[in-house]
């Protein structure tokens, strides 16, 4: 989390201003924190909420108002269960889906140089087989990192090149396979019962996978970032979000709500470009970024 | 006449506000829904009590930021319906749940910009038109998008790769440009984004293309030397038009990206992406009231011919959940055949909608594209009954035409003739089940229902006398 931490999130500073250091905050105080809650993307409704417990927290002379706040927000994201990420047996098979755009290639480009980095083989299936030059942006990835990726013409059906990699992580004995998918929009409902067509086929031939499947939240989504939550999770059956492009002065607070909300665990953290850029999941360094500077 | 324009087409009105039994996708509110709570409350009030207008307030103010309206947007948009709602209570005639609905649209629009942004292009020839905005915006879709468009309006554009960063980005653009038919200009690996819109230029002048999109690569705003090479790039092009493309799904950060490009950058306009999702686009309503850039268009679907003109009073209705009747009535002109149309339109008024017209409704509705985008267009679709929204569903499209031919041509005008021996044969000639057919006919004569009480109020569809011609 060290690239994280040069990085001001500006939440901690407006809340610094809104209740300073006090035990105490006046009726502004709460509302100002309140706002700049709202600023970091939880959500009108989350933000509420975590002003009133920590309200009640100052009013049971707990704490001081905004370490009340920092142990709302640290209760709600150790809320969903805290196990570190396991890849699995091999061939374990990971899915990244998400909307357009959210980073879901250079995701699973990440997350493959890491599995690598721990002395993992992996395969790389291009599943996207929808947007223009997906499969290319994936090949160049895998000749950089000098691994395979399973890939078939433009348009073909992306179950069957999940299908063709599954088949070879198996014969080549390969650890993971990671499922790059096409970017779709949540309210797309042919798309969205692609993608669990792929996730069946998947299944079919081996029952126990895929083993993951992770969306992809771009960290300057907003609320939208609950709709997408909601519905990857019903027809995908998400069991992980990875915050992607945190190195903007975006929070990804959104991902907080919908860990709130949904008890989908946040797997990943990714801030920037290079390859290493690619964290598992500490919510303790994430609250202390969050509330940094 | 598609069924679609039964809903009363007056832009303020109680009929927008029904509440929504029927619709599973509430579980996270829309700002639509809670105004429509708003007003159901406020509805036939003779008054508009202070502690009324705070109720109203409060749940704007929630809605808006539900919809990632920033913050400080909305605390001066709440303030501005609360001065002008004060100052105008006493209206005469006008209901106070009216009045503030009507209010917050009137601001909507106004912050929206009153009216629609054309590109600048002009000379000097070729114009230059610059795309920027952060990674994953959707730039290179845009461009060609942009570039399908133009050609429309009988330009003739070229297309200028210029991000030489992300992996197979002009990879990606080439290909666009082979599937829409714009020749792409690329510049080997490694070469500056100013060389290669240098090219682009070159090859215009050559081509006698009379606009060169230039695609650049996605950026955050906070990126220094990423920020200062778009700063080269203006100053060597100086482009007619310099486009921030900007995700609809952008939470609170938007603000900042918008004027922090705006202040390195002459933006001129915004082209809003994934519009045909279910974000409701607060981004785009918290840049434009903070930098004043209009928007230019929006992005709507996966087609490359997706990219449609931006209307602020459009957007607004949206956002209320009256709809984007305007938009539905123009993609109905390229997918409805007029004279069919007009006789559906005909048969309503006169209350003799039958079977075979629901039928050929369904058709026409199959034409224009995926149900859930139009259906979203749709003033108070929310509110239409649960039962109409199955029917016209995408998968449920096949199984109502194959009921629908499996009836004799009295049934189809007469359904109430069709009883359970009926039943039975209609589902084993369409391959359906008779509880299929029972649900087709409650659905048909919820439809009727509603098509009676529209013909009978006499409520002509506003927007059919423009369907003739566009």
């Amino acid at each position: 989390m060290t690239a994280m931490s040069r990085l001001g999130s500006g939440l901690g500073a407006r809340l610094r201003t809104a209740l300073g250091a006090d035990r105490a905050a006046d009726e502004a105080g709460w509302a100002e924190a309140e706002e700049a809650l709202v600023a970091a993307d939880l959500g009108p409704r989350l933000a509420a909420e975590i002003v009133v417990g920590a309200r009640e927290r100052t009013a049971r002379g707990e704490a001081s108002a905004s370490a009340a706040i920092a142990a709302e927000l640290g209760e709600r994201l150790r809320r969903v269960p805290d196990q570190p990420f396991e890849v699995g047996p091999p061939p374990a098979v990971i899915m990244v889906v998400g909307v357009n755009g959210s980073g879901k290639t250079t995701t699973a480009a990440k997350l493959a140089a890491r599995f690598q980095k721990e002395g993992r083989s992996v395969l790389l299936a291009a599943a996207d087989t929808y947007r223009p030059g997906a499969v290319e942006q994936l090949r160049l990835w895998g000749d950089r990192l000098g691994m395979g990726v399973v890939a078939q013409r433009a348009g073909a059906d992306p179950a069957a090149v999940a299908f063709d990699a599954v088949a070879a992580g198996v014969a080549r004995g390969t650890d993971v396979v990671i499922v790059d998918t096409a970017g779709r929009l949540q309210t797309a409902r042919d798309l969205m019962a692609e993608l669990a067509k792929v996730r069946r086929v998947i299944t079919r031939q081996r029952p126990d996978q895929p083993r993951h499947v992770l969306l992809v939240l771009d960290a300057t989504t907003g609320q939208n970032g609950l709709s997408q939550a909601e519905t990857f999770l019903a027809q995908a059956g998400v069991t992980g979000i990875v915050l992607a492009k945190l190195d903007g002065t975006a929070k990804g607070g959104v991902a907080l709500a919908v860990a709130d909300q949904f008890g989908i665990p946040i797997a990943f953290t990714a801030f920037g470009e290079e390859l290493a850029d690619l964290a598992p999941f500490d919510p303790d360094a994430y609250l202390d970024w969050l509330l940094a500077a | 006449m598609p069924i679609w324009r039964r809903s009363t087409p007056t832009p303020i009105s109680t009929g927008c506000w029904q509440p929504d039994p029927g619709s599973e996708r509430l579980t996270l509110e829309t700002l639509s829904a809670r105004l429509q709570a708003i007003a159901a409350r406020l509805r036939g009030q003779a008054r508009l009590t202070e502690a009324d207008l705070d109720a109203a307030l409060r749940e704007v103010r929630l809605a808006l930021l539900e919809a990632d309206v920033h913050f400080r947007v909305v605390k001066t948009f709440v303030a501005r319906v609360r001065e002008r709602a004060i100052g105008t209570a006493v209206l005469d005639g006008v209901r106070p749940g009216h009045q503030v609905v009507k209010l917050v649209h009137e601001e909507l629009v106004e912050i929206l910009g009153g009216e629609r942004h054309a590109l600048r292009l002009g000379p000097p020839n070729p114009a230059v038109v610059l795309l920027v905005g952060l990674q994953g915006s959707g730039k290179t879709t845009s461009a060609a998008k942009l570039a399908v468009r133009l050609r429309r309006d009988g330009h003739r554009p070229l297309l200028v790769a210029a991000d030489p960063y992300r992996p197979a980005a002009v990879e990606q653009l080439v290909r666009l440009g082979e599937q829409v038919g714009v020749e792409v200009v690329t510049g080997p690996t490694g070469t500056l984004p100013a060389a290669i819109a240098e090219a682009g230029l070159v090859a215009a002048r050559g081509e006698r293309a009379d606009v060169v999109i230039v695609d650049t690569a996605g950026r955050q705003h906070v990126d220094q030397p990423m920020m200062a090479e778009l700063e080269g790039l203006v100053s060597a092009l100086q482009p007619a038009d310099s486009l921030l493309v900007v995700d609809a799904m952008t939470g609170q950060e938007a603000v900042r990206v918008g004027e922090t490009f705006h202040a390195r950058l002459p933006i001129s306009g915004l082209i809003l992406t994934k519009m045909d999702g279910d974000a409701r686009g607060g981004a785009a309503l918290s840049i434009r009231s903070v930098t004043g850039v209009p928007i230019a268009y929006v992005g709507t679907g996966e087609g490359m011919d997706a990219l449609e003109a931006f209307h602020p009073d459009r957007l607004a209705q949206r956002i209320l959940g009256m709809g984007d009747i305007v938009t539905l009535v123009e993609r109905a002109q390229e997918g409805v055949d007029r004279e069919e149309a007009e006789r559906t339109a005909q048969r309503i008024l006169e209350s003799r909608f039958t079977l075979d017209d629901f039928r050929s409704q369904l058709q026409q509705v199959k034409r224009m594209g995926p149900i859930g985008q139009l259906l979203q267009m749709v003033p108070g679709a929310a509110g239409l009954a649960g039962a109409a929204q199955a029917a016209v569903d995408d998968g449920e499209l096949r199984r109502v035409e194959a009921i629908i031919d499996s009836m004799t041509p009295t049934e189809r005008r007469e359904p109430h003739l069709i009883k359970a021996g009926r039943r039975r044969r209609i589902a084993a000639g369409s391959g359906t089940s008779v509880a299929h057919v029972n649900r087709l006919l409650r659905q048909f004569e919820e439809m009727q229902r509603l098509v009676r009480q529209l013909g009978g109020a006499g409520a002509r569809p506003r927007q059919a006398p423009r369907l003739p011609g566009r």
